[in-house]
């Protein structure tokens, strides 16, 4: 299997990645629509889509009922409406824009997943081999470099819309984006002052900072929230700003803007926009976990190779060392903090009212920016102290 | 004494961070997370009818199954909207009933110009016509929409009568309407 692998082509092996990549994301991006429609409902008092049921599935009992209820059909409903309905393009817009916007949209949102370990296995001289598509040492430079390009369709939808709602949205999207970008950034330096210590080899990998993590001892196995909990409050608080979500919601306002930048969108280029929406939260999650909540370690102070010991040492099983165990275990804890934090992400959404306009750019410059340079300053000095005299 | 200087407290930091509150927020949207839907389930579940509803009209028929309206008109010309049309008609011989004299031939209601009111039901001297339970009315064309006769006694039944007045006017006549 693996020689098979490591025969083909570099090209083939990138396509079947990129291919992977999509049937991934995409179906998880619809997944959390659905989850979105559901706790939006169940926060509000209502108990949300569950109507829509494919006849062979009503056939089973408790099952078809239970999968009914949670609205899954609703999803694939959505999902075959939106590639079949008609799509309109207003007689007004920039044609060839128009329908560039969306497919800019997606491509860092996919692109970015690419370098996001997701999972770990050990090896046979027990290292932990982080799961990722592209294992490249710029890591968290590249989540950043890719994934601020997805601004750039916001402003092209919403210039090559050629009206005023998806002007105003563009230009909101802009001006958030690039504003919180700054404090987001800020905020995690402190992270890899920490593990970059002198003398050791200089990396910018997010497997290496869940390495850090995973190690012995008190302040091993401590969790960067732990350490720098203002660190991840500012991380957190930018991600919500940059995923374009409520109460940062300034790109789409549905209030003020009709719909924002995609007020002219239909139909499946509407959709891609959502995906892409969707997708950058899952790796803005996903990039969360990894750099504060400790990655696919179960618990704090409790790294997965702990776990799979006790697995092991409990049922004496040789399957529980296997890599294909291990890495589909590590996988299982690193999705599980991924969509509880997407959970947080709704459950947010339905707390805080929306920031007006000058609201966002005054918390944006005047708050979190301030905060993230003086925690900067901060966790630089006692960074050097601290290793100065170790 | 009329004003009273109260002292304004500044926020404090906690407050003007805004997390405390942020977090009390959340754990309010929880509790309501967990807590069971308000909504009803529409077709499945239907809402209780409190006494007194004002639902559509009906025609209803008395407890021996006899028609009770006597094409009055009285409905028809008290109608708002002008949504009641009726063409009077006589009540045949040998039916036993034709000390009535008269019965409806045809009775109309315009659902799509009935306004509920109920002003029919108030007017009516033979308590003939009710607003009922019934209060979801659909169809496709306009002329679904027009209530007629039979669809109104289907739609109203038997309610029980207190007076039972045409029996008394025969029984009164036939003891030649002493007093």
């Amino acid at each position: 299997m693996i020689d098979f692998w490591s025969s083909l082509h570099p090209v083939v092996q990138g396509l079947i990645k990129g291919l992977a990549v999509i049937m991934v994301i995409f179906p998880l991006a619809g997944a959390c629509s659905m989850a979105e429609r559901k706790v939006s409902a169940w926060m509000q008092g209502r108990p949300g889509p569950n109507r829509a049921i494919v006849p062979w599935f009503a056939w089973i009992p408790f099952v078809g009922t239970f999968l009914q209820r949670l609205g899954v059909f609703h999803l694939m409903a959505d999902g075959a409406k939106f590639l079949f309905k008609e799509e309109p393009v207003p007689g007004h817009v920039n044609k060839l824009y128009f329908a560039l916007a969306p497919a800019i949209a997606m491509m860092p949102a996919l692109t970015t997943v690419t370098v996001v370990p997701f999972g770990a296995y050990f090896n046979s001289a027990g290292e932990a081999i982080p799961l990722v598509l592209a294992n490249v040492d710029v890591g968290l430079l590249a989540v950043f470099a890719v994934s601020s390009l997805g601004v750039y369709s916001l402003i092209l939808a919403g210039w090559a819309s050629n009206s005023k709602y998806p002007f105003l949205g563009g230009v909101r999207a802009s001006a958030q984006l690039i504003s919180y970008e700054l404090s987001m950034t800020l905020s995690v330096i402190p992270v890899f002052l920490w593990i970059n210590a002198p003398g050791t080899p200089g990396t910018m990998s997010l497997a290496k900072v869940v390495e850090f993590q995973s190690l012995p001892g008190f302040w091993g196995g401590t969790w960067f929230v732990f350490l720098m909990p203002l660190s991840a409050f500012i991380f957190l608080v930018s991600l919500f700003a940059e995923t374009n979500r409520q109460p940062f919601d300034m790109p789409e306002s549905e209030a003020d803007l009709v719909g924002g930048f995609h007020t002219e969108y239909g139909a499946f280029k509407w959709s891609l926009f959502f995906v892409a929406e969707y997708s950058h939260m899952i790796v803005g999650s996903g990039v969360f976990t990894l750099l504060f909540f400790g990655g696919w370690n179960p618990l704090p102070w409790l790294p997965l190779a702990d776990l799979v010991g006790w697995l092991h040492h409990a049922t004496h099983a040789a399957w529980t060392l296997h890599p294909l165990f291990v890495g589909v275990l590590s996988l299982g804890i690193f999705l599980g903090k991924v969509v509880a934090l997407i959970f947080i992400f709704m459950w947010v959404r339905w707390t805080v009212p929306r920031f007006r306009y000058d609201q966002v750019m005054k918390l944006g410059w005047q708050k979190l920016l301030p905060l993230a340079i003086a925690n900067l300053i901060f966790y630089a000095l006692a960074i050097a102290l601290i290793q100065k005299s170790a | 004494m009329a004003v009273i200087p109260l002292e304004r407290k500044t926020l404090s930091l906690a407050e003007r961070t805004y997390v405390p509150q942020i977090l009390s927020g959340l754990k309010t949207t929880f509790k309501r997370l967990l807590k069971p839907a308000e909504t009803m389930e529409y077709p499945e579940q239907r809402p209780a009818i409190p006494p007194g509803y004002r639902g559509v009209p009906t025609l209803v028929r008395d407890p021996h199954g006899r028609e009770k309206c006597v094409s009055c008109q009285l409905c028809e010309f008290v109608c708002p909207p002008k949504a009641i049309r009726i063409t009077p008609g006589e009540v045949p011989e040998g039916s036993g009933r034709e000390h009535v004299e008269k019965g409806p031939q045809a009775f109309d209601i315009d659902m799509l110009r009935c306004i509920y009111c109920g002003l029919c039901q108030e007017v009516c001297p033979e308590e003939a016509i009710f607003l009922q339970n019934q209060y979801s009315m659909t169809g496709y064309t306009r002329e679904e929409m027009v209530n007629h006769k039979d669809r109104l006694y289907e739609l109203g039944g038997t309610l029980p009568d207190a007076h039972f007045k045409w029996d008394k006017k025969k029984v009164a006549a036939e003891h030649g309407n002493a007093h």
